[in-house]
């Protein structure tokens, strides 16, 4: 029985936690989305499979061929994107927690922009027609990507982050830090001959179409690393989402917790952005939306991981498949969805303002 | 420590009779970037007392309160919880002992009451003991002694000024903290609301013996409800004591600037100050 309307308890053991439906269903039910878009994004192409073979395919059945084609060719691409995405709606959801502003997001504050400089610096300087030699193939372009995007917010950090995190400012720095860097970015591209500045392009537009299972397995240690770490850390979240002085009150120490996250959630960012390129928006909203469906206080940890990976496997089998013979770019789907999104949430924020 | 042994048990004995001391400001100088705003100030906040800090804006009322909750490092001097420098707590142990809300706190959007009082008690939880027995007990009992129980489901947003600040109340309750620092709890709240916070206030420091120190400005509430008055001004202590003895025309002049009368209250014998406006200020000799 209930003693607190609204609050039913579970309880086992020492462990003790408030039953609310909400946050168990609406993750499974990502859950749910995300395992349909892998059967979807394993089944199109040249050589299409039934949803049934598919995931008979998965489980290890069905013939030879249809298993080669499921495992080694398209799977790595929805496992790629799954791992991406889960990263970037986790990233996003701890930026936006302990920032407490729902613009908080790794392409907001520069780390993105930090990872494309640091991505497209190797592909330009590295060497021509796609062979990447001397010094820079050993960083190779994911490390680079991760040594820009940690840079980056390292510059964040010491111009803002430092003298408190909430409010506008962090978010101007990192409007700013971004703009700059997208300035180094379009340098580069301009200095880069015409092959290399291409195979920049695509990078730079987020995309899985080089996915394999070798891209997949460094996304995937960071996740598992870095996830239990943000849920540990995540215990201050609720209190963290108060006004400072009202968070201090409750015992929660603001400075070491909030760095602990911040790193966490840079990382995260960091080693997505290096797999796949930076894949617009789906740090920004997913943790957004979820915060919505959950009717949270402050943005829920795994439903925006699951939100983003299923956002972002969804959005690759539709710009595979649903535009005939063009194939899009993840990146580019993502930002199209949630550009009008982002618009919304600052037209909404301004008239909550006034 | 077993040299300043015999002076504290002499101190013991002398003032057998007087509570523990909980809060001690010793010198202490607060003050934000350049600007110092408490100067060297000294004062106890004695066991179970309920003290009113009184005096005009920006005299350092807010400042001295956050420092009391460790929300402020001291430029110069220190602040003792029950002895111990409180900057060398740890943040946690601060928060489970003294309970504070400040003037103007913030909620996440779309919280409901029962949701924010219960964040009351983080303090007390860990990671994955996240609402227990015992939480939930005290929730109640806090969401029952501020009339907020039936307001549970509902959002923040939804309710009025005075319901809003009961339930911001509630959850510096459930923090379930032997002192409680209010900083202008009866701010934006109508007379009626006032009395009620106030009301509150006095009963939780008469049924459970919390030591509370608040923030007021309406003068003659200070009076009323608190033992104890502390009138600040320019950052130092101008008065302290019982509010007879604190609340004088004298006091008021000298404090705020502020021509008034001050008479006492026929039922309680509480001082009430009645200030005076210009015209009868040039009527007066």
């Amino acid at each position: 029985m209930s003693r607190v309307p609204g609050r039913t308890p579970v309880r086992v053991g020492p462990v003790s936690a408030v039953w609310r439906p909400r946050t168990v269903l609406v993750p499974l039910a990502m859950a749910a989305a995300l395992f349909a878009a892998i059967v979807a994004g394993s089944g199109r192409g040249d050589f299409p499979l039934s949803p049934q073979e598919v995931v008979t395919a998965l489980f290890g059945g069905g013939d030879s061929a249809a298993r080669l084609v499921v495992w080694e060719l398209r799977l790595p691409r929805s496992v790629v994107g799954a791992l991406v995405g889960a990263s970037l709606g986790l990233a996003g959801a701890i930026l936006q927690g302990i920032a407490r502003n729902p613009l908080a997001s790794p392409d907001i504050l520069g780390i993105t922009a930090g990872a494309g400089v640091g991505a497209v610096s190797v592909i330009v300087f590295g060497g021509a027609y796609g062979s990447v030699s001397g010094p820079l193939a050993d960083i190779g372009v994911p490390g680079a990507a991760i040594a820009g995007a940690l840079l980056a917010s390292l510059a964040v950090y010491l111009l803002a982050v430092r003298r408190g995190l909430s409010g506008y400012r962090v978010l101007l720095v990192g409007v700013g830090v971004n703009a700059a860097l997208t300035s180094v970015l379009s340098w580069l591209l301009i200095k880069a001959d015409i092959v290399d500045a291409g195979r920049a392009l695509i990078w730079l537009n987020g995309s899985l179409n080089a996915a394999n299972w070798d891209i997949a397995a460094p996304a995937g240690w960071a996740l598992v690393l870095l996830l239990p770490a943000a849920l540990l850390l995540s215990f201050q979240f609720g209190a963290l989402a108060f006004d400072e002085d009202t968070a201090r009150g409750l015992g929660v120490r603001m400075t070491g917790s909030r760095v602990a996250l911040l790193v966490t959630a840079v990382l995260l960012a960091a080693t997505a952005t290096a797999a796949a390129g930076p894949i617009a928006f789906v740090a920004l909203a997913c943790p957004q939306l979820a915060l919505r469906l959950l009717r949270t206080g402050h943005p829920p940890l795994l439903a925006s991981m699951l939100l983003g990976a299923a956002v972002t496997v969804w959005a690759d089998v539709l710009g595979r498949t649903a535009f005939g013979d063009v194939e899009l770019p993840v990146g580019i789907l993502t930002a199209a969805l949630g550009a009008p999104y982002l618009l919304y949430l600052l037209v909404r924020s301004g008239k909550a303002r006034t | 420590m077993t040299h300043t042994a015999p002076a504290s048990v002499r101190d013991d004995a002398l003032d057998a009779a007087a509570p523990a001391v909980r809060l001690r400001a010793e010198r202490l100088t607060l003050g934000y970037g350049e600007r110092a705003v408490v100067h060297d100030l000294d004062l106890d906040i004695p066991d179970g007392s309920v003290t009113a800090v009184i005096g005009p804006n920006g005299c350092g009322k807010s400042t001295l309160l956050r420092a009391f909750g460790r929300l402020m490092k001291p430029r110069g001097g220190r602040v003792l919880l029950d002895g111990t420098p409180l900057h060398t707590l740890p943040t946690r142990a601060v928060a489970a002992t003294v309970g504070l809300l400040p003037q103007s706190p913030v909620a996440p959007e779309g919280l409901t009451v029962a949701d924010l009082v219960a964040r009351g008690r983080h303090p007390h939880q860990s990671w994955y003991r996240r609402w227990s027995a015992h939480d939930e007990e005290v929730v109640e009992r806090a969401l029952r002694a501020t009339g907020t129980f039936e307001l549970a489901e509902r959002t923040l947003d939804e309710l009025s000024g005075g319901q809003r600040q009961r339930a911001w109340i509630a959850m510096a309750l459930a923090q379930d903290t032997e002192l409680l620092l209010l900083d202008e709890p009866t701010n934006h709240l109508d007379l009626a609301h006032q009395i009620e916070v106030l009301d509150l206030v006095r009963e939780l420091h008469q049924d459970t013996g919390r030591t509370v120190v608040l923030v007021l400005h309406d003068l003659s509430l200070a009076a009323r409800y608190a033992d104890r008055l502390v009138a600040m001004r320019e950052g130092r202590i101008a008065a302290s004591g019982p509010p007879a003895q604190v609340l004088t025309e004298e006091l008021l002049g000298e404090v705020f600037g502020l021509r008034a009368r001050v008479r006492h209250d026929e039922e309680t014998g509480a001082p009430l100050v009645v200030p005076l406006s210009r015209h009868q200020r040039t009527a007066a000799p």
